[in-house]
């Protein structure tokens, strides 16, 4: 493969064609052994090991001494390819595990981060990718160190993308923790560990040319694993052989049954909910889209601060540097969005599926209704509720289970499902290393873009501008496990749900890079001073609302919450770089000239690099 | 500049707010009357945002995509 360099992308459809079907075949094979009379535990074993061995096989073929192969994978990946990588390095744990179940929680205004997370890509593709790989950057600091010229600039553009990443991070080594312990049966911090090794083996040996080309991989796994179970869902509950187009009848079923069984109605007991803790009772409907104008705004404005902290995010942004043009930059969005559309579009079909598997009294294995004791003796119940996933208390009595007695962690509609369904147990194997899969693509390319700032940005620009490649490739590998290990650290600390910590990093972004990003391209009178202010402005507003908001007890204004700072963040960053820009000298000539060429295609990249 | 550039620029930027103003309907113009799409029959709000929407974005990406390149090739701006 190393050797073959020229001959692996002319071959690309080969090579992973016949991936695809060495894994089809392995997941055929578990079934077998399964049949056989293999224990569950073994199977999950046999299915974690497998994957991340293949991960860490392609991460170490790709080792590579070579600046632009280790930044930028060579400037060398297909559209296509890209497109999919974007969509693993895109689709975090918190996307592949907890996405249905908050459908399933807490129904359509949930889906906001479905219209929130591909919305995104329209403004990556119109407003900023183009002319980010036009202008031939490394890192986005890269980018905005000299758009706006001077070491302040870089150096703020690097703190807030270390800040954003880290908080991403932590949450996907947080993923990889909660499901190598549950597939593999060990503690969770020891799953933690040994999911960042994974991720580093990947990563470090060949920069963004390793993560490019494990991302596909593991695009493949995830979303294999992901759709295989609503398909079978959905066939065996007898809606059709599409889930996507069979999700819509279910839909009207489980409203049929939300009114029958009193959700929204019958609410948890005070005692219930207490003995519950975190863990949530279902209350309300699938698809009530409310009239109330504060429910509006808050679906309003969940959607836009996700789509604006697509548009901003480092990892994701750096991934259009590596393809081989402009024209393809733009394509490659496209690619990826469908590729992306592949899981979103199947998240509320498995929710609503789901659903149907738990309450549907016409369907064996629903839980409501039935005595308390029959359900308590299910294996997958105990086994959930060993881990504290999932709790059934009897509120009032009565020896039956309500909905409002049922207890659970949203994640375990991704994780528990095959097993609640009654499917064989080689599912859930494909479904841990679908999570394990996404978890571990989206911190790969996380890790790399904290580690790339550090070493591209802080090191060689600011710190030691005569550095040889060498020096700097070593820094950068030397960063890549200093922030994992601190990333693991900070998640065995379990601080935060995987969702939370996800929409914080979108926030963080958004408030601090998405203007200088977007003005850096599209308003050419945008300087350096307007650019800080607007960084550290937004940056500092939204960081302090999140605090007072989450932390000091204040009340949200406008219904504006810790998912959502990026609202206050995002205009103060906008006033402020646009007034501040105004009140000092417009860019130099040259800077000009530059944001000329980065609008136009053809032409050699701007940057130095 | 060459005014060549300045066209290619110009025909750029009205691209781009077209797609942005496109992008605006389908991600907040509908999702704001949401509960408006609802009805006995059909799930409306539930089908936008778990699939109208997104494939909406999709395709509006790839029209961007195409739309672009002529604006470059008509110039004399693409890669060669």
């Amino acid at each position: 493969m190393i050797k073959l360099e020229g001959g692996f992308v002319a071959n690309l459809g080969k090579v992973y064609g016949l991936y695809t079907l060495g894994f089809l075949g392995f997941v055929i094979l578990m079934g077998i052994l399964e049949a056989a009379g293999v224990e569950n535990t073994i199977i999950g074993w046999m299915f974690v090991a497998f994957t991340v061995a293949i991960y860490a096989l392609i991460g170490i073929l790709s080792r590579t001494m070579e600046s632009d192969q280790y930044y930028v994978a060579g400037r060398e990946v297909p559209a296509v390819y890209n497109g999919m990588a974007t969509a693993a390095d895109w689709m975090s744990g918190a996307s592949f595990i907890a996405m249905a179940g908050g459908i399933y929680l807490k129904g359509y205004p949930y889906m906001a981060f479905l219209v929130g997370w591909t919305g995104g890509y329209v403004l990556v593709a119109s407003l900023i990718a183009p002319y980010l790989r036009k202008f031939g950057a490394y890192t986005v600091p890269d980018f905005i160190g000299t758009r706006y010229g001077g070491n302040l600039a870089r150096f703020c553009a690097v703190f807030i993308l270390v800040i954003a990443s880290f908080t991403y991070v932590t949450a996907q080594i947080n993923g990889t923790g909660t499901v190598a312990s549950r597939a593999l049966q060990i503690p969770f911090e020891l799953g933690v560990w040994i999911g960042l090794a994974g991720i580093l083996f990947c990563s470090m040996l060949g920069g963004m040319r390793a993560v490019t080309w494990t991302q596909v991989a593991q695009y493949i796994v995830l979303i294999i694993a992901y759709i295989i179970p609503v398909f079978w869902m959905s066939n065996k509950l007898g809606y059709g052989l599409i889930p996507h187009i069979a999700q819509f009848e279910a839909v009207g079923r489980v409203q049929e049954l939300e009114a029958q069984l009193g959700i929204g109605a019958l609410m948890p007991t005070a005692e219930a909910q207490a003995a519950a803790g975190k863990l949530a009772a279902l209350k309300v409907g699938i698809n009530d889209a409310s009239d109330s104008f504060m429910e509006k705004w808050k679906f309003f404005t969940l959607v836009l601060c996700m789509m604006a902290g697509t548009a901003s995010l480092p990892h994701v942004l750096m991934r259009y540097f590596t393809t081989d043009s402009v024209r393809n930059a733009r394509k490659s969005v496209g690619w990826s969005l469908l590729f992306i559309c592949g899981l979103y579009l199947t998240a509320p079909a498995l929710a609503t599926f789901t659903k149907l598997s738990l309450l549907d009294p016409n369907v064996a294995t629903s839980i409501i209704g039935k005595s308390f004791s029959e359900v308590s003796n299910l294996e997958w119940i105990q086994q959930w509720s060993n881990v504290g996933f999932l709790k059934v208390i009897d509120g009032n009595g009565d020896g039956i289970v309500q909905i409002n007695e049922f207890f659970m962690r949203g994640d375990i509609v991704v994780l528990a499902t095959p097993e609640m369904a009654g499917l064989p147990y080689v599912i859930s194997g494909l479904v841990a290393a679908g999570g394990l899969a996404a978890a571990m693509s989206t911190a790969d390319g996380l890790l790399l873009a904290i580690a790339n700032a550090l070493s591209h940005d802080l090191y060689y620009k600011i710190i030691d501008p005569k550095a040889d490649t060498k020096t700097r490739l070593i820094v950068a590998r030397i960063m890549l496990v200093l922030i994992g290990a601190a990333g693991a650290f900070v998640a065995s600390l379990k601080l935060t749900s995987i969702l939370g910590a996800v929409a914080w990093a979108f926030c963080f972004a958004n408030s601090g890079l998405f203007f200088p990003l977007v003005l850096g391209v599209w308003w050419k009178r945008a300087n350096r001073a307007g650019a800080i202010a607007g960084m550290v402005g937004g940056f500092g507003a939204g960081t302090w609302y999140l605090y007072m908001v989450q932390f000091a007890g204040m009340t949200p204004w406008m219904g504006i919450d810790g998912l959502r700072f990026g609202m206050i963040g995002m205009p103060v960053s906008l006033i402020l770089m646009v007034v501040v820009s105004l009140m000092t000298e417009e860019p130099d000539a040259e800077t000009q000239k530059m944001v000329d060429e980065i609008r136009i295609p053809s032409g050699k990249v701007v940057s130095g690099n | 500049m060459s005014s060549k550039k300045e066209q290619h620029w110009s025909k750029t930027r009205s691209l781009t707010f077209t797609v942005l103003a496109v992008w605006a309907v389908i991600a907040f113009v509908i999702h704001w009357v949401g509960d408006g799409l609802n009805s006995p029959a059909f799930p409306g709000a539930y089908f936008m945002a778990g699939m109208g929407s997104q494939i909406a974005f999709a395709v509006l990406v790839f029209w961007f995509a195409s739309r672009q390149n002529k604006i470059d090739e008509e110039f004399g701006l693409e890669e060669k």
